[in-house]
């Protein structure tokens, strides 16, 4: 189980192009992150986590659809470890497996407003599905 | 002159009337908006770079232009943010940009030398500022605006390269041309809550208040932006303080704003 | 034919231990021109050095191989071994069968013979030695220190109190640099001025050391021993003989509205002005880009109101030759610009300062008298947050930060923070850290009373935004020990901002032909052993131009280079390194091409008159390598496209004869 989560950990690292190495922990992503209270696991932590290749939890948490993608993560980082990268390369991790989803089409109706841009639709889709 | 426009799905839809300032203002200051043929949805959102299939939507405006040779120009953030990191994929990353030709297949390879801006560039890089304050015919004297970039435009920065991301003026100085009084917020370029809106709303409406509460602290009387997204987030989310479209103020500087809104 | 005397050395069991050093003298004794040879247990003893003197006297040898240890260890050893037995010192040769062997290798037989082909290397090279001579070059007896903050004070003072006169270049109107500006200093908390004012006045009054303010070095020429130097002393518009420092000029000069950078733009000086109170020379200076009456003649009240008669506007720049034996590279650091750090918004709220803004803030000759209130307003600040590595640690991309750690700003800020809580008691004091390093005496025990005695609350993790609200700076920032977000409201905040060297730093080492690293430190000659002296003979650091450091580690290093200088000025002639670069003339083409390379700038041209075979003259571009300046790193020799640089006792011949001999 270990090795396998090992080597979901560096397929996560090599499709994402992050170096996780690159971090010095000083958690600034995770102190700029406007999602920061909505995740169980903050940028500094995705970051910290895939490095020891510790993705079960990662892959299984709500977290990866909180992630905004505002960059702010990404264009802060003293080093230059681009935490939002890994999020989503977690992310996609988990949607490519066989039927893992994190929205039904069934589902969008439901949350549509009259004033709802089109462009929170697809963007929603692109990040909760295949 | 004339640039190859792509207006982006939400420009035909919920936010026609940005489609409309931004392309009776552009000829109004003598630039043609040349929608491009067969466009289709950029994705709204960029990810990650191993997901080429997603990006050819982009890849297809891009080299329309080329064959034009016109530049691209989009005003909706998140189109303009999808074709412009694509574009800088095509450039930079050769595996991408040969996987990408080989899936479309067409006669012409594409290797990423489109001139992508988002209508602010156009209006600061080619039509220019000055030129701009000289077409004014009805300045926002007296108006109170914080322009709000959020965070499509700026990031990532080593990409976007619009402006300085934590501290950007081209929003600032086309309002100052219009002669609005501008509120900077240091807030301008922080998330509305995006597309986690539609899930979320209650968590939107907290990142949308802590945008509109402090541009109101900060003396503004309305805000401006150029995401229909942000659009929606900060004006569903706050009764105090309108937000608008740029376009519109721009419309409405250059006089031509009763004209579009009657279109 | 040389007569080679060859003498093994069993180093204890450090050599013998793994090489058969009986079979190694065995094996070298029928090689080209070995007439003698011999092992011994340790050859540098004064036993083993005696058996070298008497080998060379019987056997009449002429050239010498010690196979020993590194040439780094010995090799000096044995020259002069070699010399008083006679023989020019230039005639030993060290085959390294220590280092390079006997350490590396595990079993006899590949010892053994690695030692014995690494003999015959040294023996083929020392076949083709030729007996080499030192130059020798005179010594200007006087130093230039060019920069006048505590670095540059503490050299001249310590060569000058050696009786050897200095001159202080510094670009300011005064000296005294960062440490002036500074309120107290850690870990002891004395008042900088209290500590650094005495040592500017010690300057001004000794007799040995002359101050060029409001000056800078032009050019530099010449070589160790021998600088020649042009020195620009700016037009002040001032009289400074005359001047007396009244400030009576300065109180009724009516442009008032001059950012002071001494207190970093937080308040305004005049067109004319004295930095501060205790200025050396206290002698007033006109800005001239804000003076009136030099930008369109309407004024000259200063003029009027000098009894002195000092003031001077049609004063021109003012060019000063001067030789010097040494110069001491003393040009200090600045805080980086701010601009690409925006998300703490330094450039959008005046109460985000830097911590070198905070000591003028608290200093009691600053704007506000030392009572600490944010610029915005004036009011007391209840809650400061100070947050540290503010690009420094930075490695995200070069324009934005720096990758190095700025090693000052953890005890500025443990100071910073205890001071305010000292005085302040019901302020509330956060400081966000990476990580906190205090090495250095008594620097730890500092920032644990800042912790455990002045309730000082220091937080694991970064600021990742600061967002002005009203008279607020909200601060978003995380707290990865709680593993929390943290929101504070703060009332000032404070950035400890990297440090970088001085922009005048890159065209001096350009002037100097001494090396740089990539953040454009000035490079040691060696980062251990010899770490106050640039690599370019003459030229020694002092101070943070070389490297991050605080005052105690500036004044140690400041002291080590001024006695360097004093080891150097006290010869009255130097020798040279005789292995040095020179031209065969009649195969250079002048092509430039060493001299582009020589990083010291040894390699001159000149235009040569060469007899022709029709008995014609013909002028011809050649190198020419002064002796004096040349370290023989033969740098141009490799460059040479002709093969007319050749370097002194390692000519190529020399070194291709080593080939030959381990390939044989």
């Amino acid at each position: 189980m270990h090795n396998d989560s090992r080597k979901i950990a560096d397929e996560i690292i090599l499709r994402s192009g992050v170096n996780p190495r690159r971090c010095m922990k000083c958690g600034k992503c995770s102190g700029t992150c406007p999602a920061y209270e909505e995740m169980e696991y903050h940028p500094h932590e995705f970051v910290y986590m895939v490095e020891s290749g510790e993705v079960e939890p990662l892959l299984n948490s709500k977290s990866l659809y909180m992630c905004l993608s505002c960059f702010a993560c990404v264009d802060r980082c003293p080093r230059g470890v681009e935490p939002a990268k890994l999020v989503e390369a977690v992310r996609n991790a988990y949607l490519r497996q066989q039927d893992n989803k994190h929205m039904n089409a069934d589902d969008v109706p439901a949350k549509l407003d009259d004033d709802l841009p089109q462009q929170a639709i697809v963007s929603a889709f692109r990040k909760y599905r295949k | 002159m004339k640039v190859s426009y792509f207006p982006g799905c939400t420009l035909k839809n919920k936010a026609k009337i940005l489609d409309v300032y931004a392309r009776r203002c552009a000829e109004v200051l003598g630039v043609t908006l040349e929608e491009i043929d067969n466009w289709q949805c950029c994705g709204g959102v960029f990810t990650s770079k191993d997901e080429p299939g997603s990006k050819l939507s982009s890849v297809r405006a891009l080299k329309f232009a080329f064959e034009k040779s016109q530049p691209l120009v989009s005003v909706c953030s998140a189109c303009h943010n999808v074709l412009k990191q694509t574009n800088h994929l095509m450039q930079s990353d050769e595996a991408f940009c040969t996987k990408v030709n080989r899936y479309m297949a067409e006669d012409s390879a594409y290797d990423g030398s489109t001139q992508v801006y988002h209508y602010l560039e156009l209006l600061r890089d080619v039509v220019g500022f000055d030129k701009i304050r000289e077409a004014v015919v009805n300045p926002l004297k007296g108006r109170k605006i914080a322009p709000y970039y959020g965070c499509l435009l700026l990031r990532p920065s080593s990409v976007m390269q619009m402006d300085d991301p934590e501290n950007p003026t081209i929003f600032e100085d086309l309002l100052r041309a219009l002669g609005a009084e501008v509120v900077v917020s240091s807030m301008r370029n922080e998330c509305c809550g995006g597309y986690v809106t539609m899930e979320k709303p209650e968590f939107a409406k907290k990142k949308s208040l802590d945008i509109t509460s402090n541009m109101q602290a900060m003396g503004a009387d309305m805000i401006a932006t150029a995401c229909p997204l942000c659009k929606y987030n900060l004006d569903k989310n706050s009764d105090a303080i309108p937000t608008v479209y740029f376009t519109e103020l721009l419309a409405e500087a250059l006089g031509v704003k009763e004209e579009c809104d009657n279109a | 034919m040389q007569r080679i005397g060859v003498f093994v050395c069993w180093c204890g069991s450090n050599i013998a231990g793994t090489v058969d050093v009986q079979a190694v003298s065995e094996a070298l004794k029928t090689e080209p021109g070995v007439v003698f040879f011999t092992n011994y247990q340790y050859m540098c003893s004064q036993a083993g050095q005696d058996i070298i003197i008497d080998a060379v006297k019987e056997h009449n040898l002429t050239g010498i191989v010690v196979c020993s240890c590194s040439p780094r260890m010995h090799e000096a050893t044995f020259r002069k071994t070699a010399a008083a037995a006679g023989l020019n010192p230039y005639m030993v040769e060290i085959a390294n069968i220590r280092e390079q062997c006997s350490w590396v290798h595990k079993d006899m037989a590949s010892g053994t013979e690695k030692a014995i082909i690494l003999g015959k290397a040294a023996i083929a090279k020392v076949n083709l030695n030729a007996p080499l001579t030192p130059g020798e070059s005179p010594v200007t007896k006087r130093a230039l220190v060019i920069g006048g903050g505590i670095a540059g004070i503490q050299t001249a003072l310590d060569i000058a109190d050696a009786g050897f006169p200095v001159d202080i270049v510094e670009t300011k109107p005064t000296i005294g640099g960062k440490m002036a500006q500074l309120d107290k200093t850690f870990p002891t908390l004395d008042c900088a001025a209290c500590i650094l004012t005495p040592k500017m006045v010690d300057v001004a009054q000794n007799d040995k050391i002359r101050i060029f303010s409001y000056s800078e070095v032009q050019e530099i020429k010449g070589f160790v021993g021998n600088f020649d130097v042009t020195i620009k002393k700016k037009a002040r518009f001032v009289k400074e003989e005359i001047c007396t420092g009244c400030g009576a000029c300065v109180e009724k000069c009516p442009m008032k509205k001059i950012p002071n950078e001494f207190n970093l733009g937080m308040d305004n000086r005049r067109a004319i002005y004295i930095p501060f109170a205790q200025a050396v020379p206290k002698v007033a200076t006109i800005d001239p880009s804000a003076c009136n009456m030099l930008k369109n003649g309407k004024c000259g009240v200063c003029s009027k109101v000098c009894t002195a008669g000092a003031i001077d506007y049609t004063q021109k720049d003012e060019f000063i030759n001067e030789k010097y034996g040494a110069i001491v590279v003393a040009t200090g650091f600045n805080p980086i610009s701010m601009d690409k750090f925006d998300e703490y918004a330094y450039n959008q709220s005046k109460d985000v300062i830097t911590s070198l803004e905070f000591e003028r803030l608290t200093n009691a000759a600053g704007p506000t008298q030392g009572k600490l209130l944010r610029p915005s307003d004036l009011e007391h600040p209840h809650t400061i947050v100070f947050v540290q590595c503010v690009g420094s640690r930075c490695a995200a991309c070069a324009e934005k930060g720096k990758e190095y750690c700025s090693k000052i700003c953890c005890m500025y800020t443990a100071k910073h923070a205890m001071l305010v809580r000292d005085k302040y008691p019901d302020t509330e004091v956060y400081v966000f850290y990476i990580d906190v390093r205090t090495p250095g005496k008594n620097f730890d025990e500092f920032y644990r009373r800042a912790v455990e005695e002045y309730g000082v609350k220091y937080i694991k993790g970064m600021v990742g935004k600061v967002t002005p609200e009203g008279n607020k700076l909200k601060v978003r920032a995380s707290d990865l020990i709680a593993g929390k977000q943290l929101n504070i409201d703060a009332d000032l905040v404070v950035l400890a901002v990297a440090i970088e060297p001085d922009k005048s730093a890159r065209p001096l080492a350009t002037m100097l032909t001494a090396s740089m690293d990539t953040n454009d430190f000035f490079t040691e000659a060696h980062p251990k052993l010899r770490p106050v002296e640039s690599p370019t003979a003459g030229v020694f650091l002092s101070g943070a131009c070389q490297g991050p450091k605080d005052i105690p580690e500036t004044v140690s290093q400041a002291s080590a280079a001024a006695s360097k200088v004093i080891g150097l000025l006290v010869k009255d002639k130097l020798k040279g390194n005789p292995c040095i670069a020179s031209a065969n003339e009649l195969m250079c083409n002048g092509c430039s091409t060493c001299a582009n390379v020589c990083p010291y700038g040894a390699i001159t041209y000149i235009d040569k008159e060469f007899p022709m075979f029709d008995r014609t003259m013909q002028t011809r571009r050649v190198a020419q390598v002064n002796p004096a300046v040349c370290q023989g790193c033969g740098a141009c020799t490799v460059a040479c496209m002709s093969g007319a640089m050749d370097l002194r006792g390692f000519a190529s011949s020399q070194i291709i004869a080593e080939v030959d001999a381990i390939c044989r």
